[in-house]
């Protein structure tokens, strides 16, 4: 085992490069963006239970409650629909909101493995390495959502084709808020074995408490308590976001809620990992003796 | 406790120069006041027991931690005013293994490259050039997870180079190696100070993997005990070997020495 001259040799007290290129920075991302599809590949079960969480909601739960839980007329839906049609945009909403702790979940993993060490000593700028985390995230969830939408369309859930493209800027969205929001849990998430925790406390509140499987008239109708809890919910407006955008049209207040609450949890996990901000260096976290 | 400074003849910039650094977990103080510098083109040993807080400190080093109290300076760019300077001057080996098992070695080496900027086709010659050095180059798409503990430990090596940093810093690298991998890395590591003038910055417990011209930092509690180097420490300390400098500065009785495989 020899290296000859491995390094390249850089002298002592030579001035260093100060920032990078727009093509650094595209490596960058292109990098992160890789290993994370790779990391999806590799886990193929997990591609295979993200499909199959939403579709027994639409095969089963939504094929049994058909009969009795009719959709009236409400916007963005100009006719009556089928419950399944009604609830598909939820699920997508719920595709990305699992996904989103999932890859909390994984930086979670990757501190305590230590593999998240090798990319925040990276010299581009922490923020940079947060987003493109995020952005990597991200775009493995939305392609989990086309594959649901495709196998959906089977089952007669048939938007207007301008849908499957309109709907493309609305699921970035609602995935940037539910991937930031998964990050900055996970920044406060010591063990992974709290992430149980996440499950129970953040993940199936926020889906049961929204419009994703019933039209928030009719909560209101049941229990006013529950739909300003809903009004509350930030995923409420990623899934009205996402279901009028899937039928052509902006709902500008869920955009606005969406885009407020993403600013906010991403400030949130940048500052969290930020290492002026010390969140983490307060805890001994990163896998290592003191 | 004594505090020894054997050696204050440092040419500046320094490769790395820790000054005044102190740092705690809550009420838990686990560095005070810890100041020392590593000449460039030096093999520096970071001696201390498990607990000393030499991982602490790398994390100070690396950016992963704030230096909230005191300062750290890499090549003369502090680490908290201008991190990005100071990290593309640095190769990290942690201590823990940081390979992605489910990718291939090539996969985990690209994806370093890329966050430091390398494009593919640079990134894929210094790859194979690095890994055909140390003899891996049929392992270039075997899943990590395939290699032995010390072909990973080598392949994080190698990532820790393909940058080209001026300064190594390694974490307890050899724990959990046999001894022929131990001697190996060492080897391959003291290699790098004379063929590439690259600063390496060596954390462990163990004493036998300290020579005596090195450079020694002694940490203890969270203390510097000595500086300098080591045949300057151990007659400082009127005593024959660094384990005997180190029992006696420490007052700790039996210093681990290594010899297998941890």
């Amino acid at each position: 085992m020899t290296f000859q001259s491995a390094t390249g040799r850089i002298p002592a007290g030579t001035t260093v490069e100060h920032g990078f290129s727009l093509r650094q920075y595209l490596v960058c991302l292109k990098g992160i963006l890789v290993r994370e599809g790779l990391r999806f590949l590799n886990q193929r079960e997990r591609f295979v239970s993200s499909l199959v969480r939403p579709l027994l909601w639409l095969f089963v739960f939504a094929a049994g409650f058909r009969q009795v839980l009719g959709v009236s007329i409400i916007p963005p839906y100009k006719t009556y629909v089928l419950y399944e049609v009604y609830i598909t945009p939820g699920l997508c909403g719920m595709i990305l909101l699992f996904s989103g702790m999932q890859s909390s979940l994984s930086m979670v993993y990757d501190r305590e493995m230590g593999n998240m060490r090798t990319l925040l000593v990276s010299p581009f700028p922490r923020w940079f390495l947060l987003v493109s985390k995020l952005l990597a995230g991200v775009t493995v969830s939305i392609l989990q959502v086309y594959a649901f939408l495709a196998i959906a369309w089977f089952w007669d859930v048939t938007p207007p084709w301008t849908g499957y493209l309109l709907i493309l800027p609305a699921l970035f969205l609602s995935g940037m808020m539910l991937c930031s929001l998964g990050m900055l849990l996970s920044s406060m998430i010591k063990q992974l074995e709290n992430f149980a925790g996440i499950m129970n406390f953040v993940i199936f509140p926020m889906y049961f408490a929204s419009p994703a499987l019933y039209p928030l008239w009719r909560i209101q109708e049941s229990s006013p308590l529950l739909h300003k809890i809903c009004l509350a919910n930030p995923f409420t407006y990623a899934v009205e976001l996402i279901r009028f955008a899937l039928y052509g049209q902006i709902d500008w207040g869920s955009l606005m809620v969406v885009v407020a609450f993403t600013v906010l949890f991403l400030g949130g996990a940048i500052l969290a990992y930020d290492p002026s901000n010390g969140l983490l260096s307060r805890k001994q976290d990163t896998g290592g003796n003191a | 406790m004594q505090h020894v400074k054997a050696n204050d003849a440092v040419s500046l910039p320094a490769a790395l120069d820790v000054s005044a650094v102190n740092h705690s977990y809550g009420q838990k103080q686990v560095l005070s006041d810890v100041s020392f510098s590593i000449a460039p083109g030096r093999f520096t040993v970071l001696l201390g027991l498990n607990g000393a807080g030499k991982t602490t400190l790398f994390s100070l080093i690396s950016h992963l931690y704030n230096t909230r109290r005191g300062a750290i300076r890499i090549f003369g760019h502090d680490i908290s005013r201008e991190p990005g300077e100071a990290l593309r001057l640095l190769g990290i080996v942690f201590q823990a293994r940081t390979l992605d098992l489910d990718l291939s070695v090539y996969q985990n080496l690209s994806y370093h490259a890329s966050l430091h900027g390398i494009g593919r086709r640079e990134a894929v010659s210094r790859i194979k050039t690095l890994l055909g050095q140390i003899g891996m180059s049929d392992r270039l798409y075997d899943k990590a997870r395939s290699l032995s503990g010390g072909q990973m430990r080598r392949v994080e090596i190698v990532r820790a180079l393909l940058h080209r940093p001026p300064l190594l810093l390694l974490d307890e690298a050899t724990v959990g190696l046999d001894i022929q991998s131990r001697a190996e890395i060492l080897a391959t590591i003291r290699q790098l100070v004379v063929t590439d003038g690259i600063s390496v910055f060596w954390a462990t417990h163990l004493i036998d993997e300290v020579e005596d011209s090195d450079h020694v930092v002694i940490l203890h509690k969270g203390k510097v005990l000595a500086d300098g180097r080591v045949d300057d420490v151990v007659h400082s300390c009127g005593v024959n070997s660094i384990g005997e400098a180190f029992a006696m500065l420490s007052g700790v009785a039996s210093v681990p020495a290594g010899g297998g495989s941890q």
